[in-house]
């Protein structure tokens, strides 16, 4: 039901269920609030929010966060007892929590300067406003923080003050706390955070890469807060659209189709595998795509390079070839890496003050314009040092190393072993096969080449295309390649998809193998052997027939057949036996 | 006859897909093997008739080979284990022919062993001319 009230002498018409601080939003008038948060319940701690309403003749000072509208009500945000009672509210609130900033500033907008209460701890944030308590309650359902003791010696604690079994360290009180009172840090001391936090992705709810396709987002379910403990829906709270469901199951689909492209990629070379290099265990040492989301504008660091203390880095080593061009691991070049340590060492020179050294063993700048942004970062001053990493340390030797890594390299063209101090490594890791390469081999019944990657059915002329009638290859599926090689790679592989699709007709093979009527004498070997059911018997004719359309021209049927009723067609036997006499004269 | 001038013939039949692309290889990344082994291409290593391995021997041949995709990866899903049988097989019929066990050889090369079939030749060939002229029925001297 609507009801009409009037706030500040505006008219507005609401529902019944509204409260008077969301009509008041509705109308932009803005009542200030530090408790208040849309998806929990209102709890009239901070009582910032008060105002004056009059209610069927009757004047009062409510709180606006969790009083309802009702017909009639006419309030004043800003009458000089609404604000008597605000600016007393704040005051007490300032002896509490002095340091709380956001507290400060509506203190500020009140005009007060200081509070005429006693303050006990001025460094004191918390304003036991109980945002952080319900938020682990009503969201996570963690249950990890509440109130411990009451009156003035009231605080907010894990059990016993101790790190809690609850907590799931989802930060969402950290998250909802208005003065910056619970940080990161603390819980992260307390429970472990998600490991891949500071480069991961920021929220379990996202769209994965901004090209992504389609562009919607899904959930993350190792990070959800739902997943975990049942509760939150929080983003489903909000979406508009109802768009959000978490009780999305995976489906699989049964799909029938005329041509299948195979861009099932590659995965990144694990460096934790060359153990010299100490990847995984010594800080700044980042793979290649570790350092692409450090860099990224929309990172961690809003693009800004840094090192795990946070500094910037004085010195940078871009390590190429790390699992490529290594007997070791694989013996291929991965193609792309050269380029983008290049570019690396240009967002480095651009966005910091750092050396950068790059250490390569050959540079493979193959494509268009390539050798040219080479040539650039060379006058750019990027230090190029021709040898293999041996290995990366954090052991100093000098007193200038200490508190470095290391590198240990040969310097082939002086041809000297270097230890080169240095505050960051990028490792440039090469590509290999996804994980589950082999099985879709199998299920596409596709070839793979000896490093494993798909093979296809040939090197020069038919590159996007494979063994399999109708089966295409695009990308890193088939060899390791650039952006640009795998688009001109999908485009014909598209092409060849689309023309198999288009001719709506299916050329077969000339191959395939014929029944000699008169010769067959209808024992039906030939039928279990056919591993496509081409072959059937016909009872009326007492022969074996084949069906053209499905025969694919083995053999096995004419290799198989006692009385050598069945023929293939171009692989007749006396052609082959003649192929046999003809290779065999003297 | 010195076995140190002989020089064996061999017929390989290979399959299409697997093999015979394997073989192709070895020639494009030009690897060098015996040239003793004269290939015939079949669609698939199920399409060898054992006649055609007879027929070999018959003419001349002092050694065959046979070669297909390795298993699990025939194009023609399970044609390679049906030669696998028929190879069992026709080994005892060589027996009683009196052709030796060791000029009759089976192998899985896929498309991308250009290297194994190139030893495979240069081996298989090794051991024929170990073997010495196949003289059936006394032999064409």
């Amino acid at each position: 039901m609507m009801v009409n009230i009037v706030i500040d002498g505006k008219k507005l018409e609401v529902e019944e269920s509204t409260t008077i601080l969301q009509a008041a939003q509705q109308l932009d008038i803005n009542i200030p609030s530090l408790c208040y948060h849309p998806v929990l319940e209102p709890y009239a701690a901070c009582r910032v929010c008060v105002v004056e309403v009059l209610v069927k003749g009757k004047t009062d000072v409510v709180t606006s966060c969790n009083n309802k509208v009702q017909e009639g009500m006419e309030i004043q945000t800003a009458s000089e007892r609404a604000l008597r009672a605000r600016k007393l509210n704040v005051e007490m609130l300032m002896a509490r929590a002095p340091a709380a900033e956001p507290l400060k500033e509506i203190a500020k907008d009140l005009g007060i300067e200081k509070t005429r209460f006693e303050i006990e701890d001025p460094d004191e944030k918390c304003i036991l406003c109980g945002l952080c308590v319900r938020a682990c309650q009503d969201v996570v359902g963690a249950e990890a923080i509440s109130f411990v003791e009451r009156g003035k010696n009231r605080f907010v604690s894990p059990p016993y003050g101790e790190p809690s079994e609850a907590c799931i360290g989802c930060t969402a009180c950290a998250y909802f706390c208005p003065t910056d009172c619970i940080t990161y840090e603390d819980i992260k001391g307390r429970k472990v955070i998600h490991s891949e936090l500071h480069l991961g992705p920021e929220t379990a709810i996202r769209v994965p890469i901004h090209q992504a396709v389609p562009m919607v987002p899904f959930i993350d379910e190792e990070t959800c807060i739902h997943f975990k403990t049942g509760e939150c829906k929080i983003c489903a709270q909000v979406c508009p659209k109802d768009a959000v469901d978490h009780d999305q199951q995976d489906e699989i689909l049964d799909l029938e189709v005329g041509s299948v492209i195979l861009a099932t990629g590659y995965k990144q070379f694990d460096a934790s595998r060359i153990a010299p290099y100490g990847y995984g265990h010594l800080d700044n040492v980042l793979n290649g795509l570790e350092f692409e989301r450090l860099v990224n504008a929309s990172g961690p660091t809003g693009g800004k390079v840094k090192c795990a203390n946070g500094e910037e880095p004085k010195a940078v080593g871009i390590v190429h070839c790390v699992g490529s061009r290594d007997e070791n691991y694989n013996e291929y070049c991965s193609r792309v890496c050269c380029m983008y340590s290049l570019k690396f060492a240009h967002l480095l020179n651009e966005k910091t003050d750092a050396v950068v050294y790059d250490f390569y063993i050959d540079m493979r700048c193959f494509g268009k314009g390539y050798e040219e942004f080479y040539h650039r970062l060379l006058e750019e001053g990027t230090k190029f040092i021709r040898g293999r990493v041996s290995e990366i340390t954090e052991v100093p030797l000098t007193p200038e190393e200490e508190g470095r890594l290391i590198i240990r390299v040969e310097d082939t063209l002086l041809g000297a072993l270097r230890r080169i101090p240095v505050d960051m490594v990028i490792l440039a890791t090469g590509l290999e096969p996804s994980v589950d390469h082999n099985k879709i081999a199998k299920t596409f019944n596709i070839s793979c080449t000896q490093d494993t990657f798909f093979l296809e059915r040939h090197p020069k002329l038919a590159p996007a295309s494979t063994f399999s009638d109708g089966i295409f290859l695009a990308g890193c599926c088939q060899s390791p390649k650039d952006i640009p090689d795998t688009v001109g790679q999908a485009g014909a592989a598209a092409a060849e998809a689309l023309a198999l699709a288009d001719k709506g007709t299916f050329e077969l093979e000339p191959i395939t193998a014929v029944i000699d009527e008169d010769l067959c004498s209808g024992c039906q070997m030939c039928v279990n052997l056919c591993p496509f059911t081409a072959i059937t018997y016909n009872k009326e004719k007492g022969i074996s027939e084949i069906n053209d359309a499905l025969c694919k021209g083995c053999g096995t049927c004419v290799a198989a057949c006692p009385s050598s009723a069945s023929h293939q067609k171009h692989y007749r036997d006396e052609q082959i036996f003649a192929e046999i006499e003809g290779m065999l004269i003297e | 006859m010195n076995n140190e001038s002989f020089e064996p013939k061999i017929v390989g039949f290979l399959c299409n897909w697997c093999s015979y692309t394997g073989a192709d290889l070895a020639g494009t990344a030009r690897m060098v093997y015996a040239p003793n082994v004269r290939i015939i291409r079949v669609m698939c290593s199920g399409r060898v008739d054992p006649q055609f391995v007879l027929k070999a021997f018959s003419e001349g041949a002092d050694g065959v080979l046979i070669s297909g995709c390795h298993p699990g990866d025939c194009h023609y899903q399970e044609g390679n284990y049906k030669t696998l049988r028929r190879y069992k097989l026709l080994n005892k019929v060589l027996e009683q022919f009196g052709i030796e066990e060791d000029r009759f050889r089976l192998e899985w090369v896929s498309a991308a062993e250009g290297a194994k079939f190139q030893h495979i030749c240069n081996e298989f060939t090794d051991q024929v001319r170990e073997l010495g002229p196949l003289n059936l029925n006394g032999g064409n001297q």
